[in-house]
């Protein structure tokens, strides 16, 4: 393992308190380039709520997210994604009144660099840059299975596609890590097949690092290289995926006393 | 040959379509109108409606940016719009000793209305487009209404010392050779009429042109992302307050531009004219034309303004009916059936021409 390199991410004593609850509690991880990290545990254990404070969508009440050797607790939601992290969501969140290939053109919005002026005068600038977004698009899409349905309204694209096409607006974003939550919540056993080839074929071919969290353990246990466990807010266990299973706190998680 | 026979394809291809017609029904429509106005065929009470009708639609095209493309509820279009005729009425009153020229003074009083508007656009919506919610429709209702008794209670004259202000009646103390532009509740009076219809048909062209060239952008796609779906649009990076920001101001300066032109087509105008009532028309327009749907904002905007003239032999029963069709249409446009209907009409009318084509290349 890459242990001697520095994390892409690093998270120290990380917790969150929501009034009195306290969600997410002492959650330490580290994400290095281009692994893909499984986060799992039962439902409500605090896995959604850590993407959320990775992503500045929370703001957490204790410890630190380092990010690419930077700290960044004073980074919002947008500041996060600038600085690589693009994320999906549990529950879909698409752009659903537009077509496909604009959601993922939305994506490259901080990649394009003509202005107001250029675009409302339509200047070389903006075509070009269009020009370009278009390829760049369609290229994505391919690589998502989607690019024939580029034209579509996105809100009308059956379940898997629509998980597929959130990556893919996450990938537009050009990230150096990418956080997949629940990606094959409501696939069949195929397309879960067809996402785990996609998943490692977008980790080798932009080198990222994936951080992902699932409930189908054939997904997890199947391309991820390390697990860590969450219950209750609190770390349980962390490891290979063989010791993940092999672990009695685990089983015990999961299958209740 | 070719290349023009793919020009005319493009203009009327998926993308461009819309934006065609629109700008087909302000050509054909101000050619239709020079025409009956040139042959005498257009009594003096439509001749009255032209200006007015422009300033509407120009001001409707810009609040469908922000209420039907960034999904932001404006409630004080009309108090942009008198930003917009107040200050174009001063500038052209300032400016006339200098220059005769009425098309000059006039296009700079629109190039002044659109700016301040879109500063006092700015200055509210800085922070108010902060918080999620309806927050911009309170603060804007409450805008209009400011703006308006605001301008109800100033004096403003211009003399060879430049513009005077005063809160207290008649207290503008004018050099020699100076002249009152604003009186107050009596508004402008004596106000030179230099609003033209050629002027309010060009000023829609480039309504049209920006907002469409806008909504079809990378700021177009990150503002329709904010209405779709804020938490996403800040994840992919979109700062979404500044996105609102940019819809909501442009929406400001071409109300404001639209009451430069409206405030210089009176002679005399009291700042009453713009209250609640018509920012709620130009709401109106906009909603019943369909949001985000230009070509529909300028269609519901003519006939909303034609139609209780045309009633006018109806005597008192003319505004029921106007208000009974305003309310049939809103039922109609929000009932599923008759939207597929509508669709299915809509498809088998533009779409007939391209099988037929197929067919004949085969
Ligand atoms: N905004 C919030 N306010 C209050 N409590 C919250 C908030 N967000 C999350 N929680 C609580 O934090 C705990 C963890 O929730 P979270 O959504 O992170 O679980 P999860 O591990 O993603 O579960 P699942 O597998 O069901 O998605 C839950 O008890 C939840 O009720
Ligand atoms: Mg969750």
């Amino acid at each position: 393992m890459s242990e001697n390199k520095t994390p892409v991410l690093e998270v120290i004593d990380l917790g969150i308190d929501f009034g009195g609850l306290t969600a997410v509690n002492d959650f330490n991880m580290k994400v290095f380039n281009e692994e893909i990290v499984g986060l799992i545990g039962p439902n409500g254990a605090g896995k959604t709520t850590v993407f959320n404070m990775l992503t500045k969508v929370y703001q957490p009440t204790r410890g630190s997210i380092k990010f690419l050797g930077q700290d960044t607790s004073k980074m919002t939601v947008v500041d996060m994604n600038k600085a690589g992290i693009a994320r999906t969501f549990q529950n879909i969140r698409l752009f659903s009144n537009l077509s496909v290939i604009d959601n993922v053109k939305i994506g490259m919005h901080n990649s394009i660099s003509y202005n107001n002026v250029d675009a409302i005068f339509r200047l070389k600038k903006f075509h070009d840059e269009e020009n370009r977004i278009q390829n760049e698009a369609m290229e994505l899409l391919k690589i998502f299975e989607l690019d024939d349905k580029a034209e579509i309204i996105a809100g009308n694209l059956p379940y898997g596609a629509q998980r597929r096409l959130e990556i893919a607006r996450a990938m537009a974003t050009n990230p150096k890590l990418l956080l997949l939550d629940e990606p094959a919540a409501g696939m069949n056993p195929q397309e879960t097949q067809e996402l785990m080839t996609m998943i490692r074929f977008v980790r080798d071919h932009f080198k990222i690092a994936v951080l992902l969290i699932e409930h189908d353990m054939k997904l997890v246990m199947g391309i991820c290289e390390r697990i860590t466990v969450l219950n209750y807010g609190m770390m349980l266990a962390e490891g290979t995926p063989e010791e993940i299973q092999a672990n009695p706190h685990v089983i015990k998680a999961y299958l209740g006393e | 040959m070719k290349t023009e026979n793919n020009f005319f394809k493009k203009l009327f291809a998926k993308n461009y379509r819309s934006r065609t017609i629109s700008f087909l029904i302000i050509i054909v429509g101000y050619i239709v109108v020079e025409a009956l106005m040139m042959s005498g065929n257009l009594s003096s009470m439509f001749q009255s409606l032209l200006v007015p009708v422009t300033c509407y639609i120009v001001a409707a095209i810009g609040l469908n940016l922000n209420v039907g493309v960034s999904g932001e509820l404006n409630l004080g279009q009309a108090g942009f719009m008198c930003i917009g005729a107040f200050s174009g009425v001063c500038v052209s009153g300032a400016l006339a000793p200098f220059i005769s020229n009425g098309i000059v003074r006039l296009l700079m009083a629109i190039v002044v209305g659109a700016v301040l508007a879109a500063l006092f656009g700015m200055i509210i919506g800085i922070p108010v487009l902060k918080l999620q919610g309806d927050y911009l429709a309170i603060v804007t209702l409450a805008f209009g209404e400011i703006v308006k008794s605001l301008i109800n209670n100033m004096y403003i004259g211009f003399d060879s010392e430049g513009f005077q202000f005063s809160f207290v009646d008649n207290n503008l103390h004018l050099g020699p050779g100076g002249k009152a532009l604003i009186n107050g509740p009596m508004g402008a009076t004596g106000t030179e009429r230099i609003s033209t219809f050629t002027i309010g048909v060009l000023l829609i062209l480039a309504a049209l042109f920006i907002v469409y060239n806008l909504m079809y952008s990378r700021s177009g796609r990150a503002i329709m992302a904010c209405r779709d779906n804020r938490i996403a649009a800040e994840s992919v990076g979109i700062h979404v307050a500044n996105t609102k920001m940019l819809a909501f101001v442009v929406s400001a300066s071409l109300a404001g531009a639209a009451g430069a032109l409206y405030g210089l087509n009176y002679s005399t105008l009291v700042p009453s004219k713009f209250g609640f009532n018509l920012s709620i028309l130009i709401l109106v327009y906009v909603v019943l034309g369909g949001l985000g749907n230009m070509t529909g904002t300028i269609i519901s905007t003519i006939v909303l303004v034609l139609l209780p003239e045309l009633l006018r032999g109806l005597a008192d029963y003319r505004m029921i009916i106007y208000a009974v069709i305003l309310i049939i249409t809103m039922i109609l446009t929000n009932n599923e059936k008759f939207r597929g209907w509508m669709a299915k009409l809509k498809d088998s009318l533009s779409f007939k021409k391209q099988p037929k084509e197929v067919e004949a290349h085969e």
